[in-house]
């Protein structure tokens, strides 16, 4: 623990950089959602804007329900999300940043059940933050991310094994990295491919897009959890939900596309992975209308959790 | 004006309070948050919660019943918060302003920053309107 560890922990991997990368990330989604719908869409600041606008809102805490827990769960949500950010940036940027002879933390460098659980502590602030304002709607909303949770948690964990078990059994990012350095992109193999494809629809889950945006479904229920939320709180939701379109891409760039190469091309090769990877994920959320719960259950336990089965077996015989 | 009130003008999230219109103005305002307007451009944006909004777009005349529940809505939304009149009877009263069920004085219920008449008001007339509340914010 040292003042490089705040560093990476407030500036580069973590805070700064991704929420300024979220805020601008958002943009995309919203701009290549405009375009498919045959409109112009906001100017590029637009999240900016919507953001310091809500820091400057007054902050309405709810009369009944418990009000400790209604303002710390944005608040913490907010702090898990920076750690995710760090965990996953720091294996992708090591090499980069130890050009600029950075001293790396070498003891702790990113590992996917702690990760796997800071999304679960996430998705349980979420839950927290509804049911705490006594709101119906809110509980409502909190009871079905409950449910979206169970659904989603089991392929998504069956997507991260997949690389676990090629890269030969190891849990951390990096050494995640280096395997598909020298043995080429995880997603260059049949296994790789399935769970590619099975993460991005995880992906859509966790990050609460459409179709999976069930928990807070704004024509139906109100934004389900954020709905007694204003000012600074809602900005904190709304920055989490960006920042997540930076660590959840980087995730799967980490797991299947063999991380990042900054040098020369290698930029451009990074910066499009991951803008492709976000536009497939917003091309999905267009084009596809909203679920039922037990529709989505359906979907992630009769068929995509089989798939993610089949391709973990495929990926202990190397395919 | 200040810094602020510039990143205001930029993103006004609008609200929909309905207080016992004849649907008409309901349907414009539907029609403005086609993609055919596109009102995203100015950052505008439809939310369906009070809490989370910056505009209310308020339509119809306000009967003694309804009054109450408008004032509500009101006081829930986090400030600052500006009202927009949408269409003759919340601008003028129409032709219910001499009922026996009606508010006479709207502005009793709730403070009105901006009126746009017409009935129902063409969607080019509320951005007009809307571009105007932000020419009053950047100042």
């Amino acid at each position: 623990m040292n003042g490089w560890t705040f560093f990476y922990l407030l500036v580069f991997p973590g805070l700064l950089f991704t929420a300024v990368l979220g805020l601008l990330v958002g943009w995309i989604d919203r701009k290549v959602s405009a375009r498919v719908q045959y409109r112009v869409g906001p100017p590029l600041l637009q999240n900016f804007n919507d953001f310091f606008k809500l820091l400057g809102k007054e902050t309405l805490i709810v009369k009944e329900g418990v009000r400790s827990m209604f303002v710390l769960a944005p608040l913490v949500a907010f702090g898990t999300t920076v750690l995710i950010a760090t965990l996953i940036g720091m294996p992708l940027f090591e090499k980069w940043l130890s050009g600029f002879n950075l001293p790396i933390a070498s003891g702790f460098d990113g590992d996917l059940i702690v990760i796997m659980y800071l999304l679960m502590i996430f998705s349980v602030m979420l839950i927290l933050g509804g049911s705490a304002t006594g709101n119906v709607y809110s509980s409502l909303g909190a009871g079905r991310e409950i449910k979206l949770l169970i659904a989603d948690e089991l392929a998504f964990i069956l997507v991260c094994l997949v690389p676990i078990i090629k890269s030969g059994y190891t849990l951390r990012l990096s050494a995640i990295v280096t395997a598909q350095a020298s043995a080429g992109a995880f997603i260059g193999s049949v296994s790789g491919v399935i769970a590619f494809i099975i993460g991005i629809l995880c992906l859509q889950a966790k990050m609460a897009l459409p179709p999976f945006h069930i928990a807070e479904a704004e024509t139906e229920i109100v934004e389900g959890p954020l709905m007694e939320y204003s000012g600074p709180l809602l900005g904190f939701w709304k920055l989490n939900q960006l920042m997540m379109y930076v660590f959840f891409p980087l995730l799967l760039i980490v797991l299947f596309c063999g991380g990042f190469n900054l040098q020369g091309w290698g930029i451009l090769w990074a910066v499009l992975k991951y803008v492709g990877i976000v536009v497939v994920l917003v091309l999905i959320k267009n084009t596809n209308p909203r679920v039922r719960i037990d529709t989505a259950l359906n979907f992630f336990w009769k068929y995509l959790t089989p798939l993610g089965l089949i391709a973990m077996i495929l990926a202990v015989l190397g395919v | 004006m200040g810094w602020y009130q510039r990143r205001l003008a930029k993103s006004l999230w609008v609200f929909h309070v309905s207080g016992s219109p004849c649907n008409n103005c309901d349907i414009e305002i539907l029609d403005l948050l086609t993609p055919r307007y596109d009102v995203e451009r100015f950052g505008i944006k439809l939310v369906g919660s009070v809490r989370h909004a910056d505009v209310l777009l308020v339509t119809g005349v306000f009967n003694k019943k309804v009054a109450p529940r408008i004032r509500r809505i009101y006081e829930q939304a986090p400030k600052p918060i500006f009202v927009v009149a949408v269409g003759t009877c919340v601008s003028g009263g129409c032709c219910f302003k001499e009922s026996y069920n009606t508010v006479p004085v709207r502005e009793e219920v709730i403070p009105i920053d901006m009126y746009i008449p017409g009935c129902p008001p063409k969607p080019e007339a509320m951005i007009e309107a809307v571009a105007k509340l932000i020419g009053v914010l950047n100042g």
